[in-house]
């Protein structure tokens, strides 16, 4: 610059063209929920200001995120690097398909949520400050979604991991901090494993951006060795934490029925993805190699996780503890995706199974804990052995839960039913048929289940103990909410989309194709974050 | 020098997991306050250890002369500490709380949110 001796070319350092302006999205979803986040926080004891403020917040998310979803449709793979510093220097913020559509549908199961929670967060509830956690939590929701490198990835866990900390005990009471403990320590025991994961790696390429590691290790002579293993082998530990797999899946049932209902909602639908998210990212785009030699592993871990959440699903007599093992059968399908994905023959459509797996996972668990919320306001109770009687109460909402039970089980024509498909089809094309017969058990035991809390909860008459042919009025916990379009609104919006996903999946199996060729083919996503000469 | 701290650093993650395999509470959270010293030094070796070599660049000149200590672990270490150091802090408050509510600090016998011979579902249809 002016006065200096040495001419510098800022070209070799840093990035000169400017950005285009709808590039600036990519940041966008982060920055909107951090700083409002922390308007929120500062407003936290205006309890009237809090859910107006909130929403608003949730639903920009919502806009803006979509408006990301569609510059990566119109223009591919997006790179931001903070400080303009060449990659792999600056840390890169990268949208491809995967990140901005699961950022999308994160949002709109966020703001749902905001709305739901107006009626089932007490003042109390938001001068603790649920709006603000929710924000933070949705920062790092975003955040892990878009990030390309890896140390950042974990700082977006950690911020993820923080704000759902405080929502979890908000309200303080005995079971939720019994819980919280079990929850606390294995998660953070989890995201500790995957920092010395990130060490290791650090260690052996010296970089920690995705795609700047995911071409050295495509250089290496034999991408098999044993210190990448160990890596591998930390990553799959960790993430699987993270994602509830079994055998390290029990924070999930001890602690996901314990928050207000909408926490668990929002819990049940974002919180286990990200962990899957992570697995896709790092082992397709990163170590193909290490897929390749653990997708045994992945696979039988896929198939316990399966039958662990379908058969805990059967067990339960609570419907949330109930709903809790059906999100770890969940977990089970997008593995069996990630297993069948070290096949290059059948891995765009496995991994696009497993995405639009997530994408379904994602709001039909938010929505079915919304419902449970509902049948306790309606019944008083979340017992299978007290409930009853729902279906003479509100038949509109006996329809929508037999939708959500159709969907989450994989029946047609709902949005289960076309990933389970994929993901079958990817799995008998791998020729592991077991994979495949393990995805549809667990469906079969999952319609069990569920056809259990439909007979008990709405068909008969009443509580245990009415006689056939009579009819029991029950009465609900809080039934003056049950009128109030905010329980009804986020409700019907997931419905719709899990109704819409069924009918018309053309449009999710686009994106989730798109999304799986991402990772599985680096190349766009190396491209967009080195400039067109990597 | 690498292989002296990384006995330490395996001592120290020994240390660690036996604390965090205990069934008091107060015991895995200092489990826990070891493993992230562990990953800390863990990262920080991970760097190379160079020693008084300080990454500093002379005025007339736009990089470094010679091979310098790496600064990049230390800005990753800085982070992971202070995260490290407000969840320790979390989960000590959250302990305490339980221990209070709970009247326990032995995990077996933290059975409020997942209680022993819960209610079997009902059974037939």
């Amino acid at each position: 610059m002016a006065g200096s001796s040495v001419s510098v070319d800022y070209a070799d350092a840093m990035i000169t063209t400017p950005i285009a302006a709808g590039d600036w999205l990519i940041v966008a979803p982060s920055l909107i929920t951090m700083l409002g986040g922390a308007l929120c926080l500062m407003l936290r004891k205006h309890t009237d200001l809090q859910p107006k403020l909130g929403i608003t917040l949730l639903g920009v998310l919502v806009l803006a995120s979509f408006a990301l979803l569609v510059r990566v449709l119109d223009h591919g793979v997006i790179t931001m690097v903070m400080g303009n510093w060449l990659p792999p220097f600056g840390i890169a913020v990268t949208a491809d398909t995967l990140g901005a559509t699961l950022t999308f549908i994160g949002s709109v199961v966020a703001f749902c949520a905001g709305v739901f929670g107006m009626k089932t967060v007490s003042n109390s509830g938001r001068r603790y400050g649920f709006y603000p956690f929710l924000l933070l939590l949705m920062t790092g929701v975003c955040g892990s979604f878009l990030t390309a490198d890896i140390f950042n990835l974990y700082v977006w866990f950690e911020v993820l991991l923080i704000s759902s900390y405080g929502l979890l005990i908000l309200g303080n009471d005995r079971i939720q901090l019994d819980g919280a403990v079990k929850y606390g320590v294995l998660n953070l025991v989890g995201t500790n494993l995957f920092l010395i994961a990130t060490g290791l790696l650090y260690g052996i390429f010296g970089t920690l951006n995705m795609a700047d590691i995911a071409i050295k290790v495509a250089e290496l002579e034999n991408p098999a060795s044993g210190t990448l293993a160990t890596v591998a082998a930390l990553y799959f530990l960790a993430f699987a934490m993270k994602a509830a797999a079994f055998p390290v899946n029990f924070w999930l049932p001890a602690s996901y029925h314990t928050p207000n209902i909408v926490v668990s909602a929002v819990f049940a639908g974002l919180l286990t993805k990200v962990g899957v998210y992570a697995l896709i990212r790092i082992f397709v785009l990163i170590l193909p190699a290490s897929l390749g030699y653990m997708a045994d592993i992945f696979g039988l871990v896929a198939i316990v996780t399966l039958m662990t959440g379908a058969l805990g699903a059967l067990a339960q007599t609570e419907i949330r503890r109930l709903l809790g093992y059906l999100v770890i059968a969940g977990i089970g399908s997008m593995l069996a995706g990630v297993a069948v994905a070290s096949n290059s023959e059948v891995a765009t459509l496995a991994i696009s199974g497993a995405i639009f797996y997530a994408v379904h996972s994602i709001i039909v668990m938010t929505a079915l804990y919304m419902s449970a919320g509902i049948m306790n306001m309606m019944g008083g109770s979340y017992n299978l052995r007290k409930l009853g009687g729902l279906y003479q109460k509100s038949i509109a909402f006996a329809g929508v839960f037999l939708i959500l039970a159709f969907a989450v089980s994989g029946l047609p024509p709902f949005s289960g039913f076309w990933p389970k498909i994929m993901l079958v089809d990817a799995a008998f094309k791998d020729d592991r048929f077991w994979l495949g017969a393990a995805i549809l058990v667990s469906g079969f035991l999952t319609t069990l289940a569920m056809g259990r809390i439909w007979i008990f909860a709405f068909w008969r008459g009443g509580p245990e103990g009415t006689p056939d042919g009579k009819s029991v009025e029950v009465s609900g916990s809080s039934q003056s909410d049950l009128a109030s379009g905010a329980i009804w609104l986020p409700l019907g919006i997931l419905t719709a989309l899990v109704v819409y996903f069924g009918i018309q999946p053309e449009w999710m199996i686009e994106l989730s194709t798109q999304g799986a060729s991402s990772v599985v083919d680096p190349l766009g996503y190396i491209r967009s974050v080195f400039g067109e000469q990597g | 020098m690498e292989t002296g701290v990384t006995v330490l650093i395996s001592l120290f993650f020994m240390v660690a997991v036996y604390l965090m395999l205990s069934k008091q509470l107060v015991r895995i959270l200092l489990g826990i306050a070891i493993l992230g010293n562990a990953v800390n030094m863990l990262i920080f070796t991970n760097g190379r250890l160079t020693r008084e070599i300080p990454p500093l660049i002379p005025a007339h000149l736009y990089t470094p002369e010679t091979a310098t200590a790496n600064p990049l672990p230390q800005a990753l270490v800085l982070t992971a500490i202070v995260i490290s150091f407000s969840f320790f802090a979390f989960l000590l408050v959250l302990a305490f709380r339980a221990y209070q509510e709970l009247g326990t600090d032995e995990v077996n016998k933290m059975r409020v949110a997942e209680p022993e011979n819960d209610q079997t579902p009902p059974q037939g249809y």
